[in-house]
């Protein structure tokens, strides 16, 4: 379908762009992965605000996970979370094997260091939809080979 | 048909209230506070419930003399309040499950603008972007206050 292919260029754009506002002197060099995180947060927020909207009340945290990994996952990146782990203590580890927004890049580990740039909007998509069902939380990502990627949500308790 | 709306944020405070200017505004904010605690206690005992009883909508708060008090609590634990005028006979449970659908579905609307700051007071002032969205929901609320009055 056409939406997928124009969510891919939009958000490949928008690295670029940011990065490139950093090369002419717009943003702080180090405050790029922060400004996308941020422009995922809001984004999360609504998102999760339209697709929670004719869902049943969730039970528990775990419920609401589950929901991020699937239906929250399917509707974004057009597949599931391929493994979801938890210690049951506020530490939930989501994996990806083919992670849609890696799929672009050649695979394997020639491009590894480019990788986080194209991770933080993500990740910022996972904070925001998390804080928006009331949980606060801190989510990093990392990548080990291509298109495979770990995105860690470190719940924070009050 | 409603003669106070209001809408609560997740830490309890107002982000739109809204009630017939014919009567005693107060009294209205007074009877929203009242219903937050009654919000509270359904939605605690409802996680324990089963799936298919774990609605959004949830149904009468109280009653006084003169108002109903209906609620709708989403996902996001933003607060709907309906405050209904007891004399009509006429609304049924299920009316009032879609006027705050459709509440649900305005709010989402203001919620995906990109204009506007999640926690803000729903108002139709200020920048262009957003007084639109929000004047939109302004239009629907008074849709549903005085339809069928």
């Amino acid at each position: 379908m056409a939406d997928e292919a124009l969510f891919l260029l939009l958000h490949n754009e928008m690295v670029s762009g940011v990065y490139k506002s950093a090369e002419q002197g717009e943003v702080e060099n180090g405050r790029c992965i922060t400004k996308l995180e941020n422009m995922g947060f809001r984004v999360g927020q609504g998102l999760i605000e339209r697709f929670t909207k004719d869902t049943a009340r969730f039970k528990d945290e775990l419920d609401i996970m589950k929901f991020i990994c699937k239906d929250f996952w399917t509707t974004v990146f057009k597949k599931q979370i391929d493994n979801l782990r938890t210690n049951h203590q506020g530490i939930y580890v989501l994996q990806d094997n083919k992670f849609r927004l890696l799929t672009q890049m050649s695979a394997g580990k020639q491009y590894l260091e480019h990788a986080s740039k194209y991770l933080a909007f993500t990740c910022g998509l996972i904070r925001g939809g998390l804080s928006n069902l009331g949980i606060k939380s801190i989510v990093t990502a990392e990548v080990s080979s291509m298109p495979a990627c770990k995105f860690q949500v470190m719940i924070q308790k009050l | 048909m409603a003669v106070c709306v209001a809408v609560i944020a997740k830490e309890n405070y107002p982000l739109y209230i809204r009630s017939t200017p014919t009567e005693n505004e107060l009294k209205f904010h007074y009877m929203v506070h009242t219903s937050l605690d009654v919000v509270d206690e359904k939605v605690s005992a409802m996680g324990k419930a089963l799936v298919d009883q774990r609605e959004l909508y949830l149904g009468l708060l109280y009653p006084t003399e003169d108002y109903k008090v209906y609620g709708y609590v989403t996902n996001s634990k933003v607060k709907f309040v309906m405050v209904v005028d007891s004399s009509n006979t006429a609304l049924r449970d299920n009316e009032i499950r879609s006027m705050f659908r459709k509440l649900h579905n305005s709010y989402t609307d203001v919620m995906c603008n990109p204009f506007y700051n999640p926690g803000d007071r729903i108002q139709s002032s200020g920048n262009l972007g957003i007084s639109l969205s929000c004047r939109a929901f302004d239009t629907m609320v008074t849709s549903m206050m005085i339809q069928v009055c």
